[in-house]
């Protein structure tokens, strides 16, 4: 059921897309991915790694990436609004929104050994 | 009350026959200082007839009386003899008096060579080492511990060995007569069975109660542990046994001759169902988890893989297939499978299912990452090997071939019959895939340098920067990745050039935090002696169950870079932690920290660098700035190279 739950979320967002994004402070998204944990799994910058997927500069829309956060039964475990309330989602979204864009690997020496 | 010793002595022994003929024996136990030695002047007793001069009976024995108080070569150093034959080249142990006997034999008559004593301030850090250094020579060691606190001590470090299919040779000082043995401490430190605590994950041990039984204990030990699946095996050591002479059993005392036993391999019949199976799949793919228990090993599935042209994921408890090769490939490709061949899986279930820690009421679910009817060809030589308690056997999986076999020793076989089971068109429809697999190969590299160059900058540096500017700077050496604990999101298997079975050793087995510090110093100790660089990804919380392994390498002046990912944190339990406070929907509690309260190394942060440099390594840090990464690991590559450790402490993203 969760997941029926979360397809029709996340696509209900992803019709919306970004038009409906809410306007989140990337200072208060910094310390909120800090105070919730959110860094632990997917790195301070959203890098992402073993245990959680890259978030900085996601292509999700923000309406998806908040219905995924509360509803998720993938690896990741939920959040409910009690938890993380969706305008501290939306200030997340904007701190992940505004890490540097990373740089073309074949700029970078070391990863072209 | 005290009891005559040399009653209790020569009973229990059954040695001093011929220490009394040469009365050297104690006449009798006494309660004082005066007693001892208004006794130890009473006459000895001597038989009644002919009796020898004192004169000749030390010259009979062999051993010039004034230097040898027992009366005869001493049972430990025919020990020593019997080891010596078994070529075991260190002892990395931390001394104790159940083994005294044996340490002295060891080190005067044995004079430190073969084995060479290597002082260890934990038993848990001398099986360590032996783990990482069998794992660079295919060599055991043999180390001794107090037979139980000792032990105790030792028992992680025993069952990662287990789990990792690795021999050691663990020799566990006891002095098992209560009547003659030492009061206090030596008798809370003695038992019944000291092997009982690890019998559940060891191979085999044994308690010789004879000379002669050791003897044929140590070869039989050693011959158990070497056969694959190979695996640790515990000798318990009585101490009366170490330190009496040989006496009248001296004569009769033979070595047994060792032999290296042949590895199983799997049966014909089996092999070629596997071939056939193999040659006609569309879409097969072999998964490697131990396959590769030789440098050999690799060269086998990389012909195997061309053969049949097919995707081959490396679980990576060992370096099974180069990752430079273009049937390379992450674990998501099995999804695509129609046969796949495990070889030597620690867990075939969990490879072709997955478990989601999500549940509905905290409880995990299971799915499937498989096509359905796919067909499961399985060699594991483990399957040979299977004890009850510990769960180290996993979920079971049903498998259309099974073969009780150790993977490498079948290897060559299954070779041969796919070669005669592939006729010219499944020859040319094989040969068809090259082309695509290549491109799928450049395509999956290009994605992970990609997502390396993500937070490249940032500042606690990237594990991807961390491990790419440490690649940066060995690539042109020949070396070893002794040990990489904790989780660097596996860098350096996505984005190193790992072609040499040294070039990347697995990891603990099971997963006992503790062992990546230990490890990587015996496996340097290994690489030194073949002139090789050793580096190691030292993770924080690894490092500090024992870190007197350090002093360890200083010490015996084993060359290794320790390159710290301190994430300042157990950041597994970190996220299991936080997954329950978010399943029961409250806030998890971090105090003054940044995660959860138990689960953070922080306030105070750990100064592994000054931790380092008080056991003599060289070492800085901590580094924040990954612009100063790279001077530094310049710096410490120098010192590596003049034959010391050196560490540098690095702050790090937490995966």
């Amino acid at each position: 059921m969760n997941k029926i739950v979360l397809m029709a979320a996340l696509s209900a967002a992803l019709v919306g897309g970004a038009s409906a994004a809410l306007a989140g402070s990337p200072d208060k998204g910094k310390q909120t991915f800090m105070q919730k944990g959110c860094w632990q799994c997917h790195g301070l910058e959203g890098q992402g790694g073993s245990a959680g997927p890259r978030l900085a500069n996601t292509q999700l829309p923000e309406e998806a990436l908040i219905a995924f956060v509360h509803q998720t039964n993938g690896a990741m475990p939920p959040f409910s609004t009690k938890l993380v309330s969706d305008a501290e989602l939306s200030d997340v979204y904007a701190y992940l929104q505004s890490r540097p864009k990373p740089a073309d690997p074949k700029t970078i020496p070391l990863l072209s050994p | 009350m005290t009891e005559p010793m040399d009653k209790a002595g020569t009973d229990r022994r059954r040695f001093l026959k011929g220490a009394a003929v040469a009365g050297v024996a104690p006449a009798l136990a006494v309660a004082g200082a005066s007693q001892a030695q208004a006794q130890a002047a009473a006459p000895r007793h001597m038989p009644s007839a002919l009796p020898p001069t004192a004169h000749t009976i030390a010259a009979e024995v062999g051993e010039p009386a004034e230097l040898n108080r027992i009366g005869g070569k001493p049972g430990s150093d025919f020990m020593v003899d019997v080891i010596k034959t078994l070529d075991i080249k260190y002892t990395p142990s931390n001394c104790a008096s159940s083994f005294r006997a044996l340490h002295e034999s060891l080190i005067n008559y044995g004079e430190n060579k073969a084995p060479e004593y290597l002082s260890c301030m934990h038993e848990e850090s001398g099986v360590g080492m032996a783990h990482g250094y069998f794992k660079i020579t295919g060599k055991p060691l043999m180390t001794m511990v107090h037979g139980t606190v000792g032990l105790q001590h030792a028992t992680m470090g025993i069952y990662n060995a287990f789990c990792d299919r690795v021999p050691v040779i663990i020799i566990g000082g006891n002095d098992m007569d209560a009547a003659s043995r030492p009061p206090g401490v030596p008798t809370f430190h003695s038992a019944l069975d000291i092997n009982v605590i690890v019998r559940d994950y060891t191979k085999w041990d044994d308690t010789p109660t004879s000379l002669q039984a050791f003897a044929q204990s140590m070869v039989r030990g050693y011959k158990i542990a070497m056969t694959p699946p190979y695996g640790p095996v515990a000798i318990s050591l009585d101490a009366g046994l170490q330190q009496e002479p040989i006496g009248a059993h001296g004569s009769g005392l033979y070595i047994p001759k060792f032999n290296m036993p042949s590895p199983p391999a799997g049966e014909m019949g089996a092999v070629k169902d596997a071939a056939r199976l193999l040659v006609a799949a569309e879409n097969p793919v072999i998964v490697a988890d131990r396959a590769a228990r030789t440098p050999k090993g690799v060269g086998l599935l990389v012909e195997l893989a061309e053969l049949l042209q097919c995707p081959v994921v490396d679980q990576a408890n060992r370096m099974n297939f180069p990752n430079t090769h273009y049937l390379s490939r992450p674990a998501g490709v099995i999804s695509t499978a129609d046969v796949i061949l495990g070889l030597e899986l620690s867990d075939f279930w969990g490879t072709v299912n997955a478990y989601t820690d999500n549940g509905e009421h905290g409880i995990g679910f299971n799915s499937t990452k498989i096509k359905p009817n796919v067909k499961l060809i399985s060699i594991n030589s483990v399957e040979l090997l299977t004890k009850s308690n510990y769960q180290d056997f996993q979920r079971f999986q049903t498998v259309d071939i099974s073969m009780p076999a150790d993977a490498e020793a079948t290897l060559p076989a299954l070779i041969e019959a796919v070669k005669a089971a592939l006729d010219g068109d499944r020859r040319r429809a094989i040969e068809g895939r090259i082309e695509k697999a290549k491109k799928g190969y450049a395509d999956i590299r290009a994605r992970e340098q990609a997502a390396a160059a993500v937070a490249w900058d940032a500042s606690p540096i990237s594990t991807a920067r961390l491990c790419m500017e440490l690649y940066g700077q060995i690539k042109d050496l020949d070396w070893s990745l002794v040990a990489s604990e904790g989780n660097v999101s596996n860098w350096p298997n996505r984005l190193w050039k790992m072609e040499k079975h040294h070039h990347w050793l697995g990891r603990s087995g099971g997963y006992g935090v503790g062992y990546g510090a230990p490890a990587s110093v015996g496996a340097a100790l290994a690489n030194r002696d073949l002139g090789r660089f050793s580096v190691a990804i030292q993770s924080d919380g690894d490092l500090m169950f024992a870190p007197g392994v350090l002093w360890t390498a200083a010490k015996h002046k084993i060359p290794l870079l320790s390159v710290m990912h301190n994430n300042r944190a157990w950041h597994q339990e970190v996220m299991h932690v936080q997954r329950m406070a978010s399943f029961r929907n409250r806030p998890s509690n971090y105090g003054n920290d940044d995660g959860p309260i138990g689960t953070m190394i922080q306030n105070p942060d750990i100064e592994y660098h000054k931790l380092a440099q008080s056991m003599g390594w060289w070492a800085k840090g901590p580094i924040k700035d990954p612009a100063e990464l790279g001077p530094a690991l310049k710096e410490a590559i120098a010192v590596v190279k003049s034959g010391q450790p050196a560490l540098l402490n690095v702050w790090t993203q937490p995966r």
